[in-house]
């Protein structure tokens, strides 16, 4: 009791003052709390927020920052020659591995019936260093948006996917890791075409990620690669996310137990690359509901099927498949009602290639266009559907589009 | 004498004890780690509940927020409810010897983490490693000496 001094029988409270203020406060949190839930009513004031936390995150951050340049600096000159060894072999062999590539993506778009061979769906990439590391999965890189990251951005390593940006500060951003289990994942898992979705496991020491919603008799087993689907707006296809290492089936359980590991060094990593991807590109991240959810989402509605195409169907182990819609872009002349080209933000933006690989039909562009349309949709469907030729309207538009096929082996 | 403490001296041991708090540490230094923000708040509610208080608590818990809660209010809402049951309390508190303020201190720092972890549930978010109850007893240890200190910064 000396530590808190003597006389304190002056210092009385008043009582009703301080419950008052309590309930204040309290009603002040909890609202804070509920706007910040609803998805970001707050982005204005994590922004000031984040911006008055980031040197406090740097000076913290600054003995192990100083240690490493420490460390680097006293690196002995055998270690470093040996370090400069590798990474010159290294390059060689990624040279040697690249070497053919720009013949392979051109055969490939020949075969894709592409007139040109596509770019590279990442645009360009930034380097960011990891300034803190919180607990609970999420670290805080050293860009913001001076740099031009935008929230729910690609972040990944030079192994795989690492997360995405959940808030973005001027100098500063959050990135929430694919292990953290508020984190889930649109995969496909390379071997089979199977999309699923990754949750991240959580748990400290081991990071991994979990398959939950695999059914028993899925085509899985260790080994197998997961990659990106393209799915959910955020990340591209393709993309290398992990390795399924366990698998365990239980016969009375109707669903099995599959954790993988990621390929990414999410827990050792110092730095991290920032990505941006090409909007129209086909393998860019396709949004596939969120903007329709004002209009109760009517992509999931029965669909005129498509056009009579080839009966070339890319299989469904084509991580890539929405390459093969060269037509897409004959139905973007309507779009001024719905696809509006804005940044590929939160919502992953209304793209074209919407929904090729995913859950629902793969409509040709007329009927997307439908889908998409804000809310008085019945009076302009009609005009929208009919400029582009009436193949497609009338065929059959009850029929459920056949999306399920590849996932009951 | 704790109207009389300045307020400055308050926020700049509060800020210490945030940074030490976030500090980052090894996977398992983080469990042991006790929460110093939530003593200093703790013993500036106990020694001037005038000044510091509610109010410190929360904005405290909202700094704290800032740095490591998926959901900003939600440190900010407990710490809050905690320095406001401190400083209703502080006479009682402040009476006890040394021992029986640290098993007060642990019992507040369990209701504290529970609270956090109920609000966890809540807003529908993990919870964290069960092993994080070690900082209670961590910060009950270290309460004696962290008063101690505070104390001694409050005079210099």
């Amino acid at each position: 009791m000396a530590a808190f001094g003597t006389g304190g029988s002056r210092s009385q409270v008043r009582g009703p003052s301080l419950g008052f203020r309590f309930t204040l406060y309290a009603i002040l949190s909890i609202v804070v709390m509920f706007l910040d839930q609803r998805h970001g009513w707050l982005e204005r004031a994590r922004f000031v927020l984040q911006a008055g936390a980031y040197p406090v995150q740097v000076a913290v951050n600054s003995p192990s920052t100083v240690w490493n340049w420490l460390s680097q600096s006293f690196e002995s000159r055998d270690a470093l020659r040996a370090e400069n060894a590798r990474l010159v072999k290294q390059q060689h062999e990624l040279e040697l591995r690249t070497m053919r590539y720009d013949a392979l993506t051109r055969e490939n778009g020949e075969l894709r019936g592409l007139k040109d061979a596509l770019p590279p769906v990442a645009d360009r990439w930034l380097a960011a260093e990891i300034v803190t590391d919180s607990h609970h999965q999420r670290i805080v890189i050293n860009r913001g948006t001076t740099n031009g990251v935008f929230k729910a951005q690609v972040v990944m390593d030079d192994k795989g996917v690492i997360g995405q940006t959940t808030h973005v500060g001027p100098w500063s951003a959050e990135v929430i890791l694919i292990t953290n289990p508020e984190h889930a994942i649109p995969v496909t898992i390379e071997r089979t075409g199977l999309r699923t979705i990754a949750v991240g496991a959580g748990d400290d020491e081991s990071n991994s990620l979990g398959l939950p919603y695999l059914p028993g008799n899925a085509d899985v087993k260790p080994g197998d690669q997961l990659v990106t689907s393209g799915l959910g707006g955020v990340f591209p296809a393709g993309y290398p996310v992990g390795r399924v290492v366990e698998v365990h089936r239980d016969a009375v359980q109707p669903l099995a137990h599959v954790r993988a590991t990621p390929y990414a060094d999410v827990n050792t990593d110092r730095e991290v690359m920032l990505v941006w991807f090409r909007e129209d590109h086909p393998a860019a991240p396709a949004s596939t509901a969120a903007p329709d959810l004002k209009v109760g989402n009517k992509t999931l509605q029965p669909q005129p099927t498509p056009p009579p195409r080839p009966k070339a169907t890319a299989p469904a182990a084509q991580p890539a498949k929405p390459m093969g819609q060269p037509e897409t872009p004959a139905g973007t002349p309507p779009a001024t009602n719905s696809t509006a080209p804005h940044a590929p933000n939160s919502s992953g933006g209304a793209r074209k290639p919407t929904s090729p690989s995913g859950t629902v039909n793969p409509p040709p562009a007329p009927s997307s266009n439908r889908g998409t349309a804000p809310a008085p949709a019945s009076a302009e469907a009609a005009p929208a559907t009919k400029e582009p030729a009436p193949v497609e309207a009338p065929k059959n538009p009850t029929i459920e589009p056949p999306a399920d096929a590849p996932r009951n082996p | 004498m704790s109207s009389e403490v300045p307020r400055g001296r308050i926020l700049f041991s509060t800020l210490i004890a945030l940074v030490l708090t976030v500090l980052p540490l090894p996977q398992y230094g983080d469990y042991i780690r006790p929460s110093f923000l939530v003593l200093t708040v703790l013993y500036w509610s106990v020694a001037a509940p005038r000044t510091a208080g509610v109010g410190l608590g929360w904005f405290a818990g909202l700094l704290l927020d800032v740095f490591q809660g998926p959901v900003l209010g939600q440190h900010a809402l407990v710490l809050a409810l905690v320095s406001f049951i401190t400083a209703l309390e502080h006479q009682r508190i402040r009476s006890k010897p040394m021992f029986q303020q640290s098993l007060i201190v642990l019992f507040v720092l369990a209701f504290y983490n529970g609270v956090v972890l109920a609000i966890d549930g809540w807003t529908g978010h993990p919870l964290p490693n069960p092993l994080l109850w070690i900082q209670c007893a961590t910060g009950a240890l270290i309460w004696a000496p962290a008063a101690t200190l505070l104390a001694q910064g409050r005079r210099a």
